[in-house]
């Protein structure tokens, strides 16, 4: 779709207050160019500020988890999964395409398919609102159903995709009422559709308008506000900004990390962008064909990278400061060996 | 060598809701010129008639004003004046997996502007297809020939687009988001290949993307977009170290850079540490 659908970013903004004083040396040099508003959010979510989002109780466990393709001799896709997610904490999920990490979150609540199957290990949920834990691989029909939504939401990759064009907003958030709140009337579905669109930044007088209507950005809120219906604990998150430009993509995660310190849930984020994924984690686990190769706190990660291959995955992004001459000339050499191959 | 140069380029386009008609400024008086040897990059959100500019200067849209010259002379707009252009201006689409045909073999896509251009006889056709595919660092070359698009990653693709456009033997590559679609840790590769081609062949380039960073590391000038209209323009490391126009802080701000983030500087502090640069580390353990 070639028509520009995002709006720009209000200059008033309150993420994007300008230093209204440009001096002549560099601007990021002086370390002027950090986020305050995204810091903000940050700095109350780790230190444990006011109603700190990450508390020590675990919310879902996931013990030497496997999941195998049973295609020709089969793909294990993934390979001993081990980790413990504490209430409201974010867990990165890093690797390139292809390593297991999307069939490892959708594994977290039995979304794959055949001939996906789960060979092993074990997911429990630890539930908030009950006493005992949920055996999440033992679910099935309606406990299974019930438990997808309300305990563990999704935001998929492509809000394009993920909302049917030929139902308005109204209906699609409704739909997720109707079918898990049956007991709700018609007023009080669009009064709390109303209000899930507030709460994730989109104007409710857009809730009869459909999804082409929508910018990407504003496409993807409503996913959010679509997931955060029956306030769930845990969100997966699947490359939920990877369509978006970045100061969109960034307007998004600070609604994520507000959102996340407002209502407490846990996040897996899945994206291979590793810069973004180390600004916003608590921890990030990187995966390669199917492993979890390293899981650390993202100031380790980037400080001490143990694993070789998160060392190569740090080592593909260019940075933004740092010294041109160094990248150009690795990057120029390595592409001279190329050539004279 | 040749040159391109755009002058006042505005495009509007009609949108209809209803009975209601308005029209939709998607550029506003851009002017750039690219030249033999030169990287430019052009940055800027959705929407802000980055993609817009490729495409007239790639003749897939009409300018609803300004002018486009190529060594200073009016370029063609049909028939063989078009074909001609053709042939010193191609260009590399973002989506790989879209730009190529899922019915066609690798050979087939390479083939084609080979033939249509004049590069190739029936003869020599192979060997030049295979000569192409092996200066984007596909090889061997024959293991790709009779290959379809679906049996190749995003990377592969994408080499393959490149190769497809610089067999008419173009001065000009237009490269809309090359690699934003490809996976992180290949998009590097990709960029790589591409500036190595520019140096062999003393391209022109006009690189489109939103990511600042390697904007500035594989250009040599950056304009910014906002709103059709290019707000700041200059050496890629004076717009990106200092910057100028509201926006592009803004642009910057919004870039995912640990090395810039507060908590990750404070981080260092705390460990007595410098901020580690993993590429440089990256380097020399490879």
């Amino acid at each position: 779709m070639s028509t520009p659908m995002t709006g720009p970013v209000p200059p008033d903004h309150p993420a994007h207050d300008p230093d209204p004083n440009v001096e002549t040396a560099s601007a990021i040099a002086r370390g002027e160019l950090g986020d305050p508003a995204l810091q903000d959010s940050l700095e109350q979510g780790r230190t444990g500020g006011d109603g700190s989002p990450v508390l020590e109780d675990p919310v879902l466990t996931v013990k030497d988890l496997n999941i195998v393709y049973e295609v020709g001799k089969g793909v294990h896709a993934v390979q001993d999964a081990s980790f413990v997610l504490r209430r409201g904490e974010i867990l990165g999920l890093a690797g390139e395409s292809g390593c297991g990490k999307t069939t490892l979150a959708y594994g977290l609540n039995q979304l794959h398919r055949p001939p996906a199957r789960i060979t092993g290990g074990s997911v429990t949920f630890h539930d908030r609102d009950a006493a005992a834990d949920v055996d999440v691989l033992a679910l099935e029909g309606s406990a299974l159903r019930a438990f997808r939504w309300s305990k563990v939401a999704m935001v998929f990759q492509g809000a394009m995709n993920s909302l049917n064009p030929v139902l308005s907003i109204r209906t699609q958030l409704g739909d997720v009422l109707t079918t898990h709140r049956p007991q709700m009337d018609r007023g009080e579905r669009r009064r709390r559709s109303e209000e899930l669109l507030e709460l994730v930044g989109v104007d409710r007088g857009r809730i009869d308008a459909y999804p082409h209507e929508l910018s990407g950005g504003m496409r993807q809120r409503v996913m959010i506000a679509m997931a955060l219906a029956l306030d769930p604990q845990l969100m997966i998150m699947d490359e939920p900004t990877t369509a978006l430009d970045v100061v969109v993509q960034r307007e998004i995660l600070q609604e994520v990390l507000r959102l996340r310190r407002e209502l407490g849930f846990a996040v897996v984020f899945i994206t291979h962008d590793l810069p973004m994924l180390l600004e916003i984690s608590d921890r990030i686990a990187v995966m390669k064909q199917g492993r979890i190769v390293e899981l650390d706190t993202a100031e380790n990660l980037y400080f001490a990278p143990q694993h070789p291959y998160t060392r190569r995955l740090l080592g593909s992004f260019p940075s933004l400061t740092g010294d041109a001459g160094d990248f150009v000339r690795a990057g120029f050499s390595g592409a001279d060996q190329e050539a004279t191959r | 060598m040749t040159t391109l140069t755009v002058t006042d380029l505005h495009k509007s386009y009609r949108l209809r809701s209803g009975a209601r008609v308005t029209t939709l400024q998607a550029v506003k008086g851009v002017s750039l010129e690219l030249s033999p040897g030169r990287t430019v990059a052009l940055v800027g959100q959705s929407g802000s008639g980055k993609s817009t500019i490729a495409k007239i200067l790639a003749q897939l849209e009409r300018p609803t004003s300004g002018t486009i010259t190529l060594d200073g002379a009016p370029v063609g707009t049909r028939g063989r004046a078009l074909a001609h252009y053709r042939d010193h201006v191609q260009m590399v689409f973002q989506d790989p997996f879209a730009s190529l045909n899922p019915f066609h073999t690798i050979a087939h896509h390479i083939e084609r502007p080979l033939l249509l251009h004049g590069r190739a006889t029936r003869a020599n056709l192979r060997e030049k297809v295979c000569e192409l595919l092996e200066r984007v660092n596909l090889s061997p070359a024959t293991s790709f020939l009779e290959r379809r698009p679906h049996e190749l990653s995003g990377g592969q693709r994408q080499r393959v687009a490149i190769a497809r456009a610089l067999a008419p033997e173009p001065t000009v590559l237009i490269a809309d988001e090359p690699v934003s679609m490809l996976d992180v840790s290949i998009r590097l590769g990709v960029l790589n290949l591409l500036a190595r081609l520019q140096r062999e062949e003393n391209l022109a380039m006009l690189y489109i993307t939103h990511d600042l960073a390697t904007a500035r590391h594989f250009s040599d000038e950056i304009l910014v977009m906002y709103r059709g209209e290019v707000v700041e323009r200059g050496p890629a490391d004076d717009v990106i170290l200092n910057p100028q126009a509201e926006f592009t802080r803004q642009l910057l701000i919004a870039a995912p850079e640990p090395g810039n983030n507060p908590r990750f500087l404070a981080e260092a502090q705390r460990r007595g540490v410098p901020m580690p640069d993993h590429l440089a580390l990256a380097e020399e353990n490879s």
